[in-house]
């Protein structure tokens, strides 16, 4: 009989996702054994906790116990600097949606009730809330850094589903127009359990390849297995279609703004900003460790999708009349302007320049986005957000200071000098220059240009048009929504006006590019 | 000789992908999904074969697992809506447009 040798596991470096897992399973109980009234009591402290522990476990990881060099858990996860990061921006990021969350109001009061009989004016009658809502967020959260980090193919498609799962039934559970929150869960659920499958069949074809689905064995089988070039070819594109439905690039955005519009705002802000950072953590893994060798293969595909994905967000955001619709194009040009770094590959130190760039683009696209977000919480009808663009004209006339701030976000996003988007833009668009992808970069400023145009627009629309008589009012914040603004805020200015500090970390980050 | 399974696979899997686009019962089209699945699972027992080695067959594992969990949040979705709705067609759900 041979023995089983017990895998080894670095329980220290994996410590900040094992927090936010144990706090999820510990939620699940608190749901079975608690009573209902004190629920929310437990678990908002609870979810927060977690996510504060997580973040200050990355921060000892790295300053005190210094950052891994080789993948931990037997080559299944890689806790490398980039991992790190990224897990840092997630912490943040879910952290302050978590605060978005606690606000009242915004999700249903018992799912399972039909929208508008007796029983869901009972439910909410008596107060009821569905507090399952924490433990499932922090799943999500917690399969967003294992998707960052994994170094292995299986491990990354379980991850996938992990954090995807919990958020198709978030989607769901919206409080008011709970028809379009449905209807939203059940695209994006079908869809994406439709684009899980391609990633696993590529991960299938990429096995028969390779023989592993270890990233960095897949690595070293590419110059040494001869005449199977097809699985490889058919495992990547296969691969890149379930990758890429995931960051929503074209031609896979299709989900992307209807989810945005349908789930309930702060779940919004928690997949515009988390989904996307982990998701991209993902893509660069896989293309970078995995296919670092194929570049020749898969680079001009990405071209393709870049320029599509850039073209698409910015003019179809033209069109749009839902706020969060148009933030949702807005996000799927984000995607493609994130994607030209992805692509600009080249020698180590390019590498690197890419990759900080990527990095600090993700830390300021999605802090300024959780803020938008947040204030779209804010502006409300008598039938919840008011969501359509008419019902935000002359709100700078109303309340200058909430439309001033949004007024900056949008600016945030169109790249403007002093805030973080220019210098995140700014980082990544100099380093695809530098590795040879001009003509991207020339399309990203020109449809940066385009989405300069819709968003000026939303701003011109709040401050120099008249409020309708009966235009939204906008609620007064509640301390977590106002620290969310303030937080997301301060970090747009302080990222536009003294990036050097971040981007240092940042470059830090990148420098030991990703552990094979 | 593993190509025919492989060919089978890539059968399936082209099934599942085309009724998920062609059908409209919400039911009808995950169950095409879970046939996308199992097409995978039998690529990956087959690759194991053919490379000699168990990872393929492990994962299979993984995935009979993840798509359990997948049935469980899917089912519960499609319940919501068609309760909802009295139906399960996709197509009657499009308020979410443009």
């Amino acid at each position: 009989m041979n023995e089983i040798a017990a895998p080894t596991i670095e329980y220290g470096q994996l410590a900040p996702m094992l927090l936010v897992f144990g706090a999820a399973i510990l939620g699940v109980l608190v749901e079975a054994f608690a009573p209902r009234y004190m629920r929310k009591a437990i678990h908002v402290p609870l979810t927060l906790l977690a996510l504060v522990g997580s973040f200050a476990l990355v921060l000892v990881q790295v300053f005190v116990n210094g950052v891994p060099t080789a993948p931990s858990a037997m080559g299944a996860v890689a806790v490398d600097g980039p991992t790190l990061f990224l897990w840092a921006v997630i912490a943040v990021l879910a952290f302050v949606s978590v605060l978005l969350i606690n606000d009242e109001d915004n999700f249903v009061a018992q799912a399972s009730a039909v929208p508008g009989s007796i029983e869901e004016e009972d439910a909410e009658v008596a107060g009821m809330s569905q507090t399952e809502v924490y433990p499932l967020v922090l799943f999500a959260v917690g399969g967003m850094l294992l998707f960052a980090a994994s170094n292995d193919l299986l491990i990354m498609f379980v991850a996938l589903e992990v954090m995807s799962l919990p958020l198709y039934l978030l989607c769901g559970l919206a409080r008011r127009r709970r028809l379009l929150s449905q209807e939203a869960a059940v695209k994006y659920f079908l869809l994406g359990a439709f684009s899980s499958a391609f990633f696993l069949f590529g991960m299938a074809f990429v096995y028969g390849y390779a023989g592993s689905v270890d990233l960095s064995a897949i690595h070293q089988a590419l110059p040494n297995v001869g005449g199977q070039d097809t699985l490889l070819v058919v495992g990547t594109a296969l691969l890149g279609v379930g990758l890429l439905f995931k960051i929503g690039a074209a031609p896979f955005q299709a989900w992307k703004p209807d989810v945005y519009q349908g789930a309930p705002t702060p779940i919004t802000a928690l997949m515009a900003s988390g989904t996307l950072v982990a998701a991209f953590g993902a893509v660069l893994r896989v293309f970078w460790v995995a296919l670092g060798g194929f570049e020749w293969d898969w680079r001009p595909v990405m071209w393709g999708v870049a320029i599509l994905t850039m073209v698409v967000g910015a003019i179809l955001a033209i069109t749009q009349t839902d706020i969060k619709r148009m933030l949702a194009y807005s996000s799927i040009a984000h995607a493609g302007f994130l994607l030209t770094g992805v692509i600009a590959t080249g020698g180590p130190e390019q590498n690197q320049n890419a990759l900080s760039g990527l990095l600090f683009y993700l830390l300021a696209y999605g802090i300024t986005t959780v803020g938008a977000f947040a204030i779209v919480t804010m502006v409300r009808d008598a039938g919840g957000e008011a969501g359509h663009l008419s019902r935000w004209a002359g709100l700078g006339k109303r309340s200058p200071m909430l439309a001033g701030i949004f007024a900056f976000f949008l600016l945030a996003f169109a790249g403007i000098p002093l805030t973080s988007g220019f210098f995140g833009k700014y980082a990544v668009f100099s380093a695809a220059v530098a590795g040879g992808v001009l003509p991207l970069v020339i399309v990203g400023v020109v449809t940066s240009a385009i989405a300069a145009f819709f968003y000026v627009r939303v701003i011109v629309l709040m401050f120099f048009s008249d409020p309708a008589a009966d235009g939204p009012s906008v609620a007064a914040p509640t301390i977590g929504t106002a620290t969310v603004v303030a937080v997301a805020a301060a970090a747009t200015v302080v990222l536009g006006v003294f990036p050097e500090p971040m981007l240092d970390l940042a470059n830090k980050a990148a420098a030991t590019l990703f552990v094979r | 000789m593993t190509t025919h399974y492989l060919v089978l696979s890539v059968l399936l899997f082209t099934i599942g992908a085309v009724g998920v686009l062609i059908r409209r019962n919400a039911i009808v089209a995950f169950m095409c999904v879970e046939l996308m699945l199992n097409a995978c699972n039998l690529a990956l027992v087959t690759f194991a074969r053919q490379h000699g080695n168990l990872d393929g067959q492990i994962i299979a594992f993984f995935v009979m697992v993840v798509a359990a969990a997948e049935v469980v949040v899917g089912l519960a979705i499609i319940v919501t809506i068609f309760r909802t709705r009295r139906s399960a067609s996709i197509d009657d759900a499009n308020l979410l447009k443009y």
